[in-house]
Protein backbone atom coordinates (compact mmCIF):
# COMPACT_ATOMS: atom_id res chain seq x y z
CA UNK A 1 0.00 0.00 0.00
CA UNK A 2 1.83 3.28 -0.92
CA UNK A 3 0.26 5.09 2.23
CA UNK A 4 2.75 2.17 4.05
CA UNK A 5 5.63 2.25 2.01
CA UNK A 6 5.93 6.24 2.54
CA UNK A 7 5.45 6.00 6.43
CA UNK A 8 8.13 3.73 6.16
CA UNK A 9 10.72 5.43 3.92
CA UNK A 10 10.32 8.97 6.03
CA UNK A 11 10.90 6.83 9.05
CA UNK A 12 14.20 5.61 7.71
CA UNK A 13 15.20 8.75 5.92
CA UNK A 14 17.30 10.29 8.93
CA UNK A 15 19.53 7.41 9.00
CA UNK A 16 22.46 6.44 6.93
CA UNK A 17 23.20 2.70 6.48
CA UNK A 18 26.85 2.38 6.16
CA UNK A 19 28.72 -0.64 6.35
CA UNK A 20 25.68 -2.80 7.80
CA UNK A 21 25.31 -0.44 10.39
CA UNK A 22 22.66 1.92 10.82
CA UNK A 23 23.91 5.43 12.22
CA UNK A 24 21.45 8.23 13.39
CA UNK A 25 22.40 11.54 11.07
CA UNK A 26 23.07 14.32 13.02
CA UNK A 27 21.13 17.17 11.68
CA UNK A 28 24.00 19.86 9.74
CA UNK A 29 23.09 22.95 11.89
CA UNK A 30 24.88 26.07 11.27
CA UNK A 31 26.57 25.96 14.44
CA UNK A 32 27.11 22.15 13.96
CA UNK A 33 30.64 20.79 14.54
CA UNK A 34 32.61 18.65 12.59
CA UNK A 35 36.38 17.53 13.09
CA UNK A 36 38.75 14.82 11.23
CA UNK A 37 39.55 11.50 13.86
CA UNK A 38 42.59 10.51 12.43
CA UNK A 39 43.84 12.40 9.27
CA UNK A 40 45.34 10.78 7.26
CA UNK A 41 47.42 11.62 4.28
CA UNK A 42 46.30 9.20 2.03
CA UNK A 43 43.17 9.57 2.47
CA UNK A 44 43.46 13.47 1.82
CA UNK A 45 44.83 13.19 -1.43
CA UNK A 46 42.60 10.40 -2.68
CA UNK A 47 39.44 12.98 -2.09
CA UNK A 48 38.82 15.18 -4.80
CA UNK A 49 39.17 18.94 -4.51
CA UNK A 50 36.35 20.41 -2.41
CA UNK A 51 36.66 17.64 -0.25
CA UNK A 52 39.96 17.70 0.22
CA UNK A 53 39.41 21.58 1.28
CA UNK A 54 37.12 20.25 3.98
CA UNK A 55 39.17 17.42 5.11
CA UNK A 56 42.25 19.00 5.77
CA UNK A 57 40.73 22.66 7.68
CA UNK A 58 38.70 19.98 9.86
CA UNK A 59 41.84 18.93 11.53
CA UNK A 60 40.72 21.42 14.13
CA UNK A 61 37.31 21.75 15.07
CA UNK A 62 35.59 23.73 13.01
CA UNK A 63 31.11 24.67 12.68
CA UNK A 64 29.65 24.03 8.95
CA UNK A 65 29.35 28.07 9.18
CA UNK A 66 33.21 28.08 9.61
CA UNK A 67 33.78 25.92 6.59
CA UNK A 68 31.49 28.12 3.94
CA UNK A 69 33.14 31.00 5.29
CA UNK A 70 36.73 29.80 5.22
CA UNK A 71 36.47 27.87 1.89
CA UNK A 72 34.38 30.43 0.57
CA UNK A 73 32.08 27.60 -0.29
CA UNK A 74 27.81 27.77 -0.42
CA UNK A 75 26.38 26.13 2.48
CA UNK A 76 24.56 23.40 0.57
CA UNK A 77 27.40 22.32 -0.85
CA UNK A 78 29.06 22.08 2.46
CA UNK A 79 26.50 20.23 4.14
CA UNK A 80 26.33 17.80 1.09
CA UNK A 81 29.91 17.10 1.21
CA UNK A 82 30.36 16.72 4.72
CA UNK A 83 27.54 14.09 4.87
CA UNK A 84 29.18 11.93 2.55
CA UNK A 85 32.76 12.73 4.04
CA UNK A 86 30.92 11.29 7.47
CA UNK A 87 29.71 8.75 5.38
CA UNK A 88 32.63 7.61 4.55
CA UNK A 89 33.74 8.03 8.33
CA UNK A 90 36.63 11.45 7.33
CA UNK A 91 34.22 13.79 9.37
CA UNK A 92 32.70 13.24 12.83
CA UNK A 93 30.51 15.22 13.28
CA UNK A 94 29.50 16.47 16.95
CA UNK A 95 26.04 16.61 18.23
CA UNK A 96 24.70 20.34 18.92
CA UNK A 97 24.14 21.00 22.17
CA UNK A 98 20.48 20.39 21.65
CA UNK A 99 21.17 16.82 20.41
CA UNK A 100 23.67 15.85 22.93
CA UNK A 101 21.30 15.48 25.95
CA UNK A 102 22.14 18.07 27.70
CA UNK A 103 18.94 18.94 29.58
CA UNK A 104 18.32 22.50 28.69
CA UNK A 105 18.55 23.81 32.11
CA UNK A 106 21.90 22.76 32.46
CA UNK A 107 22.69 24.16 29.47
CA UNK A 108 21.65 26.94 30.30
CA UNK A 109 23.06 27.71 33.50
CA UNK A 110 26.55 26.67 31.99
CA UNK A 111 25.90 29.33 29.12
CA UNK A 112 25.29 31.55 31.89
CA UNK A 113 28.70 31.08 33.47
CA UNK A 114 30.34 31.21 30.53
CA UNK A 115 29.39 34.68 29.55
CA UNK A 116 30.38 35.46 33.20
CA UNK A 117 33.84 34.57 32.13
CA UNK A 118 34.00 36.85 28.89
CA UNK A 119 36.62 39.67 30.08
CA UNK A 120 35.39 43.54 28.70
CA UNK B 1 36.91 41.76 19.56
CA UNK B 2 37.43 40.02 22.75
CA UNK B 3 40.62 38.03 22.45
CA UNK B 4 40.76 35.01 24.88
CA UNK B 5 44.03 32.48 25.48
CA UNK B 6 41.91 29.43 25.19
CA UNK B 7 39.76 30.21 21.86
CA UNK B 8 41.72 29.18 19.02
CA UNK B 9 41.37 25.46 19.36
CA UNK B 10 38.72 23.79 20.67
CA UNK B 11 38.60 20.33 22.04
CA UNK B 12 37.73 17.48 19.76
CA UNK B 13 34.80 16.57 21.60
CA UNK B 14 33.56 20.15 21.98
CA UNK B 15 29.61 20.87 21.29
CA UNK B 16 27.82 23.81 20.17
CA UNK B 17 25.13 26.05 20.63
CA UNK B 18 23.97 29.53 19.22
CA UNK B 19 21.94 32.46 19.43
CA UNK B 20 20.42 34.64 16.82
CA UNK B 21 20.98 38.09 16.81
CA UNK B 22 17.81 39.87 14.63
CA UNK B 23 16.82 43.38 13.64
CA UNK B 24 17.10 45.80 10.89
CA UNK B 25 19.74 46.89 8.29
CA UNK B 26 22.14 49.09 9.81
CA UNK B 27 20.68 48.09 13.85
CA UNK B 28 23.92 46.98 14.98
CA UNK B 29 23.77 43.22 14.39
CA UNK B 30 27.50 43.15 13.26
CA UNK B 31 29.04 45.64 16.18
CA UNK B 32 27.11 42.93 18.26
CA UNK B 33 28.24 40.04 17.15
CA UNK B 34 32.08 41.75 17.38
CA UNK B 35 31.35 43.10 20.76
CA UNK B 36 31.39 39.33 21.82
CA UNK B 37 32.77 37.44 19.51
CA UNK B 38 36.43 35.82 19.48
CA UNK B 39 37.29 35.74 16.14
CA UNK B 40 36.52 38.55 13.67
CA UNK B 41 32.81 38.57 12.78
CA UNK B 42 32.79 36.45 9.30
CA UNK B 43 30.19 35.97 6.29
CA UNK B 44 29.31 33.33 4.72
CA UNK B 45 26.94 33.05 1.85
CA UNK B 46 23.58 30.54 1.07
CA UNK B 47 22.81 29.94 -2.33
CA UNK B 48 19.41 30.22 -3.19
CA UNK B 49 17.64 29.87 -6.19
CA UNK B 50 15.14 31.97 -7.97
CA UNK B 51 12.52 31.39 -10.88
CA UNK B 52 13.93 32.93 -13.72
CA UNK B 53 10.65 34.77 -14.51
CA UNK B 54 11.83 37.78 -12.47
CA UNK B 55 14.28 38.61 -14.28
CA UNK B 56 12.87 39.60 -17.75
CA UNK B 57 16.08 40.70 -19.70
CA UNK B 58 17.80 37.38 -18.41
CA UNK B 59 15.32 35.54 -19.97
CA UNK B 60 17.89 34.58 -22.77
CA UNK B 61 19.23 32.23 -20.28
CA UNK B 62 16.63 29.54 -18.93
CA UNK B 63 18.01 28.29 -16.02
CA UNK B 64 17.23 29.55 -12.78
CA UNK B 65 19.45 32.50 -11.41
CA UNK B 66 21.43 32.16 -8.21
CA UNK B 67 21.91 34.82 -5.65
CA UNK B 68 23.77 34.78 -2.75
CA UNK B 69 22.69 35.93 0.64
CA UNK B 70 25.03 36.74 3.09
CA UNK B 71 24.74 36.44 7.00
CA UNK B 72 27.73 36.89 9.06
CA UNK B 73 28.41 35.23 12.72
CA UNK B 74 30.75 35.12 15.19
CA UNK B 75 31.63 32.45 18.10
CA UNK B 76 32.21 32.44 21.68
CA UNK B 77 34.48 29.09 23.69
CA UNK B 78 31.83 29.45 27.07
CA UNK B 79 33.87 26.82 28.24
CA UNK B 80 36.58 24.51 26.50
CA UNK B 81 33.85 21.77 25.23
CA UNK B 82 31.51 24.53 24.72
CA UNK B 83 31.04 26.78 21.68
CA UNK B 84 28.16 29.40 21.22
CA UNK B 85 27.79 30.64 18.14
CA UNK B 86 26.04 34.00 17.47
CA UNK B 87 24.23 34.39 13.87
CA UNK B 88 23.34 37.95 12.62
CA UNK B 89 20.16 37.84 10.67
CA UNK B 90 20.08 38.47 6.40
CA UNK B 91 18.96 42.25 6.18
CA UNK B 92 16.52 41.56 3.46
CA UNK B 93 12.96 40.08 4.24
CA UNK B 94 12.06 38.42 1.52
CA UNK B 95 14.81 35.70 2.68
CA UNK B 96 12.63 34.46 5.80
CA UNK B 97 13.33 30.50 4.60
CA UNK B 98 16.75 31.39 5.67
CA UNK B 99 15.88 32.52 8.79
CA UNK B 100 14.15 29.07 9.43
CA UNK B 101 17.63 27.82 9.10
CA UNK B 102 19.12 30.06 11.66
CA UNK B 103 16.99 29.44 14.59
CA UNK B 104 16.46 25.45 14.11
CA UNK B 105 18.22 24.64 17.08
CA UNK B 106 18.53 28.22 18.50
CA UNK B 107 18.76 28.76 22.36
CA UNK B 108 16.83 32.20 21.65
CA UNK B 109 17.29 35.81 20.02
CA UNK B 110 18.33 39.20 20.38
CA UNK B 111 16.32 41.25 18.14
CA UNK B 112 17.96 44.79 18.09
CA UNK B 113 16.20 48.11 17.71
CA UNK B 114 17.34 51.95 16.40
CA UNK B 115 14.94 53.64 18.32
CA UNK B 116 15.34 56.11 15.84
CA UNK B 117 14.08 54.04 13.04
CA UNK B 118 11.73 51.34 15.65
CA UNK B 119 9.73 49.93 12.80
CA UNK B 120 12.24 48.23 11.11
CA UNK B 121 12.54 46.18 13.71
CA UNK B 122 8.71 44.97 13.57
CA UNK B 123 9.50 42.16 10.63
CA UNK B 124 11.76 40.38 13.14
CA UNK B 125 9.27 40.60 16.39
CA UNK B 126 6.53 39.45 14.02
CA UNK B 127 8.81 36.33 12.90
CA UNK B 128 9.79 35.38 17.02
CA UNK B 129 6.72 35.90 17.68
CA UNK B 130 5.16 32.84 15.75
CA UNK B 131 8.56 30.74 16.44
CA UNK B 132 6.98 29.85 20.15
CA UNK B 133 10.33 27.17 20.63
CA UNK B 134 12.55 30.56 20.24
CA UNK B 135 12.15 32.76 23.42
CA UNK B 136 13.33 36.17 21.95
CA UNK B 137 13.95 39.51 23.80
CA UNK B 138 14.67 42.93 22.74
CA UNK B 139 17.37 45.15 22.87
CA UNK B 140 16.82 49.05 21.83
CA UNK B 141 20.62 50.19 20.59
CA UNK B 142 20.98 53.50 21.63
CA UNK B 143 23.42 55.14 18.82
CA UNK B 144 25.25 57.76 21.67
CA UNK B 145 22.88 56.90 24.26
CA UNK B 146 19.70 58.98 22.69
CA UNK B 147 16.30 57.13 23.61
CA UNK B 148 13.94 59.38 22.50
CA UNK B 149 11.18 57.19 24.02
CA UNK B 150 10.31 55.95 27.51
CA UNK B 151 10.69 52.37 27.28
CA UNK B 152 6.39 51.39 28.09
CA UNK B 153 6.15 53.64 24.24
CA UNK B 154 8.22 51.38 22.82
CA UNK B 155 6.60 48.36 24.36
CA UNK B 156 3.46 49.97 23.26
CA UNK B 157 4.76 50.25 19.95
CA UNK B 158 6.26 47.25 19.40
CA UNK B 159 3.19 45.07 20.64
CA UNK B 160 5.10 42.84 22.36
CA UNK B 161 3.75 41.07 25.87
CA UNK B 162 4.87 42.54 29.51
CA UNK B 163 7.04 39.12 29.63
CA UNK B 164 8.94 40.19 26.79
CA UNK B 165 12.18 41.15 28.35
CA UNK B 166 12.63 44.99 26.61
CA UNK B 167 15.81 46.89 27.24
CA UNK B 168 18.56 49.12 25.88
CA UNK B 169 22.24 48.28 25.15
CA UNK B 170 25.02 49.55 23.44
CA UNK B 171 26.27 47.06 20.89
CA UNK B 172 30.23 48.57 20.39
CA UNK B 173 30.27 47.56 24.34
CA UNK B 174 31.48 44.02 25.34
CA UNK B 175 29.88 44.19 28.80
CA UNK B 176 26.84 45.32 27.51
CA UNK B 177 26.33 42.86 25.12
CA UNK B 178 27.24 40.44 27.16
CA UNK B 179 24.43 41.25 29.53
CA UNK B 180 22.22 41.62 27.13
CA UNK B 181 22.70 38.26 26.18
CA UNK B 182 22.48 37.10 29.89
CA UNK B 183 19.17 38.51 30.01
CA UNK B 184 17.90 36.49 27.42
CA UNK B 185 19.29 33.26 28.66
CA UNK B 186 17.66 34.00 31.99
CA UNK B 187 14.19 34.74 30.35
CA UNK B 188 15.10 31.44 28.03
CA UNK B 189 15.20 29.38 31.44
CA UNK B 190 11.43 30.37 32.08
CA UNK B 191 11.06 28.14 29.15
CA UNK B 192 13.19 25.40 30.19
CA UNK B 193 11.52 22.16 32.02
CA UNK B 194 12.25 22.49 35.55
CA UNK B 195 16.30 22.18 36.82
CA UNK B 196 17.53 17.94 36.34
CA UNK B 197 16.89 16.47 40.49
CA UNK B 198 20.69 16.03 40.96
N1 LIG C 1 27.31 55.61 17.43
C1 LIG C 1 26.98 54.31 17.36
N2 LIG C 1 27.14 53.67 16.18
C2 LIG C 1 26.81 52.36 16.11
C3 LIG C 1 26.29 51.64 17.23
N3 LIG C 1 26.03 50.38 16.85
C4 LIG C 1 26.34 50.30 15.55
N4 LIG C 1 26.84 51.49 15.09
C5 LIG C 1 27.24 51.82 13.71
O1 LIG C 1 26.08 51.72 12.91
C6 LIG C 1 26.37 51.15 11.65
C7 LIG C 1 25.53 49.90 11.40
O2 LIG C 1 25.91 48.89 12.33
P1 LIG C 1 26.00 47.36 11.89
O3 LIG C 1 26.49 46.62 13.07
O4 LIG C 1 26.76 47.19 10.62
O5 LIG C 1 24.46 47.06 11.62
P2 LIG C 1 23.78 45.74 10.99
O6 LIG C 1 23.34 46.12 9.62
O7 LIG C 1 22.59 45.50 11.88
O8 LIG C 1 24.76 44.63 11.01
C8 LIG C 1 27.85 50.86 11.64
O9 LIG C 1 28.52 51.91 10.99
C9 LIG C 1 28.21 50.84 13.13
O10 LIG C 1 29.54 51.22 13.35
C10 LIG C 1 26.15 52.37 18.47
O11 LIG C 1 25.72 51.84 19.49
N5 LIG C 1 26.50 53.69 18.48
MG1 LIG D 1 25.51 43.50 9.41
Amino acid sequence: MKGTAMLRSSRVRPYAITGGRTIARMPLLLETLVSVPDYDLMVHQMLVAESRDIYALCRSVQSIAEISAALDMPLGVVRVLVSDLADDGRLRIHPTAVHAGVPEHMLLERVLRGLQTIKH
Amino acid sequence: MVSRPSSTELSPTAISTKIVIAGGFGAGKTTFVRSISEIEPVTTEALMTEASQDFDDLAATPEKITTTVAMDFGRVSLDQELALYLFGTPGQDRFWFLWDDLIRGALGAVVLADPRRLADCFPAVEYFENVPEAPFIVALNCFDGILPFELDDVRAALAIGPEVPLLTCDARDTASAVYTLTELVRYAMNFAGPPALV
